[in-house]
């Protein structure tokens, strides 16, 4: 392989490759000889799999984000949190009811919150954490669930958090109630569900079933387009 | 990163064409045209990229290079794997942790099944995770299931399953209640009506959203569910890496990995629901994909050596937008939803070449067209070719922050680029997206082995050759569901036999027969990137 002029020092839990510098984390530990078995998901940003603290030399502050979406940096001291053991509490989301005393009752920690933003700091979404826990702490469940809307549950909130709160599992309580019972119910959906179980629309499939390509593409060809 | 000098003088053209396109779209294709378009330009018909596979119910027929080769690939274990005692035993065995899989163990569990989940990597991590734009649902009064049908057997280019169409049409509406049910948070607008947007093939605004992260939000909903029911065993790192049939030829549970110690074990299992999804990690002719990383066609290569039959694996489909700058999300996904909000495709000079919203085969089509044939796309520095979404056009279609609050995973993701898509075009090319075909299912996802069932991206039928942006996810769960039901009821009237390996004995003689010697172990469980030396 020819030398190539652009790599970079890079250190992998604390040992050092030199790697190509327009790389992603992820890529440049591929690049290292790395076969990522944890701490890699879906590569595109949507998952959480591949949470990543770094630091780079000589500054004493910590970074992170995700090893797939982030550029390396020269001297960069990489640390992988690919999985982190918060609390996951168990309930049956059709039992309860979308109001504060369920999420404290599930997450009594809520109120322990510091208000202190550290994982405001960690979210590599930049995510209002600490907001939306502040809405926690008061039983704002819509809140809750639009600012944490974005969250894709890498754990880094919770890893930093001093008062061991599980923000990310208490979000996605708060937005399954939000989804399930706070949402404007959509009254054409639920019509369009009762027609369905009558059979309304058996006839028209059956029909559309029984024809041939050539009729099925005149069909086709003639189907208005609504703008 | 941005974009350099040189590409942003070419943006230029871009904004100085933009009032003039606006409220003005490109013509749709007529029929006629989609098939020449395509046999031209569309990565499924360039015979060096196929071959013929030799062994097997698919014997003779084509499919990609990378695909035949996992398929006639070797076993992990030999028939003389030691089936004497199951590490465990349970009703009904799930393989797959996205949509289909979470699904399925919800509806088999909820029907009286013990359930075991086994996944390859960590529970979601799946296609289902990524899938941004939306869901389709006839569920406005002045649309209708047999209205959503055409669309889908049309953008399928007329050769789907009538009964899988139907199944996919029908249990819609009832999939979005359901998943409405659970928590999932569709965007609504005050007084409940759902927001529904086009998407390519459409004839009617019927794609429900959850903002750009649809897909995320569905799979993040199913996977708190199931891991909140009893009756339902999580094993995350867990891969299936062949099924054991009995002695009357049925699927009786299947070999195990634990993917970090490399032990194999056996799980008895009355119903194998496989779903393990589709195939973009093996790289098409070279193409970069959008597909998560455990995308490797295990389902296709484990039910085929148990017997299945196959169906439309000729063809996968490349998303029309896979961003092509920077070089470091090259491949990664650029919803469907940006161009259904109003975004226009744009070459070089700044001109509109294709409708926005074809079916992607036919906008992929027309991309490749644009850039390989008229020469009229952008280059970028690393040589890529691509063309212009003009996505500036959104907002001022449809009001300042629209971008921001329709397409936020968007947004941040050029934005982590020092890329502002509310305020400049991007760069898209085709990238390898999905496995169109699959494992030959009926509408209750059984498959021709007995005990074994399908669904997701894994079977094939439902989307003939060609499926339509908002019906994945919308098929995960339709499928998913029924393979649930099914299994559950299968699990009470089967008593699987003696199992066997033997299977693989034939498996091997066969491939002995054909020459096949060096063949990769398969399946294949992770692509290989890490580079060696």
């Amino acid at each position: 392989m020819a030398e190539r002029n652009d790599l970079i020092p890079i250190y992998i839990m604390g040992k050092r490759y030199d790697v190509p510098s327009s790389l992603t984390i992820m890529k440049a530990m591929e690049y290292a000889g790395y076969t990522l078995i944890r701490g890699v998901g879906c590569r595109g940003g949507f998952c959480g799999a591949c949470s990543t603290v770094y630091r780079i030399k000589d500054d004493p502050k910590l970074y992170f984000g995700l090893a797939c979406q982030t550029v390396v940096k020269p001297e960069m001291y990489l640390g992988q949190i690919p999985f982190f053991p918060a609390k996951r509490a168990t309930y049956d989301i059709a039992q309860l009811q979308a109001q504060a005393s369920t999420l404290f009752q599930i997450y009594p920690e809520i109120l322990r919150c510091l208000g202190c933003g550290t994982c405001t700091k960690a979210c590599p979404q930049e995510l209002n954490v600490k907001g939306y826990m502040a809405a926690a702490m008061r039983g704002d469940i819509a809140s809750v669930a639009n600012l944490s809307f974005d969250c894709i549950m890498c754990g880094l909130c919770a890893a930093r958090c001093p008062a061991e709160e599980p923000q990310y599992n208490i979000a996605i309580l708060a937005r399954r109630l939000y989804g399930r019972y706070l949402s404007p119910r959509s009254e054409h959906l639920h019509q369009r569900v009762q027609e369905i179980q009558e059979g309304v629309f058996d006839q028209s499939l059956a029909e559309l079933k029984s024809l041939d390509v050539n009729a099925l593409k005149e069909r086709y060809k003639a189907r208005p387009i609504e703008a | 990163m941005t974009y350099t000098a040189e590409l942003l003088e070419q943006l230029k053209i871009v904004e100085a064409t933009r009032p003039q396109r606006l409220g003005q779209t490109f013509p749709a294709m007529p029929l006629e045209e989609r098939q020449e378009l395509l046999k031209k330009f569309h990565p499924d018909y360039i015979e060096s990229g196929m071959r013929e596979v030799r062994i097997g119910s698919y014997k003779g027929k084509r499919m990609p290079i990378e695909l035949a080769d996992v398929v006639e690939g070797r076993p992990h274990v030999d028939a003389h794997f030691d089936l004497s005692n199951p590490d465990f035993e349970t009703d009904v065995l799930v393989v797959g942790g996205g949509g289909a899989g979470a699904s399925a163990a919800l509806l088999a569990q909820e029907n009286g099944a013990k359930v075991t989940l086994v996944t390859k990597l960590r529970f979601g991590d799946a296609n289902t995770m990524m899938a941004q734009g939306g869901i389709q649902a006839a569920d406005r009064p002045e649309d209708s299931p047999a209205t959503h049908y055409l669309d889908v057997i049309g953008g399928g280019h007329f050769t789907n399953f009538p009964d899988l169409v139907e199944a996919l049409v029908k249990d819609a509406p009832i999939v979005i209640a359901w998943l409405e049910s659970l928590g999932v948070m569709f965007d609504k607008t005050p007084d409940g009506v759902m927001m529904e947007e086009h998407g390519g093939g459409t004839s009617i605004k019927r794609m429900h959203s959850a903002r750009d992260y649809t897909g995320a939000e569905i799979m993040r909903v199913l996977r708190d569910e199931v891991r909140n029911r009893p009756n339902i065993e999580v094993i995350e790192f867990c891969p299936a890496v062949e099924l054991v049939l009995d002695d009357k030829g049925a699927v009786c549970g299947a070999i195990l990995m634990n993917f970090e110690t490399e032990r194999y074990f056996y799980a008895r299992a009355k119903v194998v629901v496989l779903a393990t999804g589709g195939s973009g990690r093996l790289h098409y002719q070279g193409f970069p994909t959008t597909n998560h990383y455990g995308a490797t066609g295990d389902g296709i290569v484990l039910a085929y050596r148990a017997g299945a039959e196959l169906a439309f694996l000729d063809t996968m489909q490349y998303h029309p937008t896979g961003a092509a700058y920077p070089e470091q999300i090259l491949g990664q996904l650029v919803t469907e939803k940006v161009r259904g909000l109003g975004a226009q495709p744009v070459n070089v000079k700044g001109e509109q070449f294709v409708y926005p919203l074809e079916p992607r085969d036919v906008e992929a089509a027309a991309f490749i067209r644009e850039c390989k044939e008229r020469n009229l796309g952008v280059i970028t520095p690393s040589g890529q070719p691509a063309v212009w979404l003009d996505t500036p056009m959104i907002d001022l279609i449809h009001g300042a922050g629209t971008i921001e609050k329709a397409l936020p995973a968007m947004v941040r993701q050029f934005r982590r680029f020092n890329i502002d898509m509310v305020h400049q075009p991007i760069l898209v090319y085709p990238t390898l997206h999905y496995q169109n075909g699959g494992v030959k299912i009926d509408a209750d996802c059984r498959t021709s082995v007995p005990g074994l069932l399908v669904a997701g991206e894994t079977s094939g039928g439902v989307h003939g050759r060609n499926r339509l942006m908002g019906n994945s996810l919308l098929d995960v769960c339709v499928f998913g569901r029924r393979a649930g039901v099914t299994a559950a009821q299968l699990a009470k009237e089967r008593q699987p036999g003696k199992p066997t390996l033997a299977h693989l004995e034939s498996w091997n003689r066969a491939l002995d027969e054909i020459g096949v010697n060096g063949a990769v172990r398969s399946p294949i469980l992770i692509p290989n990137y890490a580079r060696k030396g």
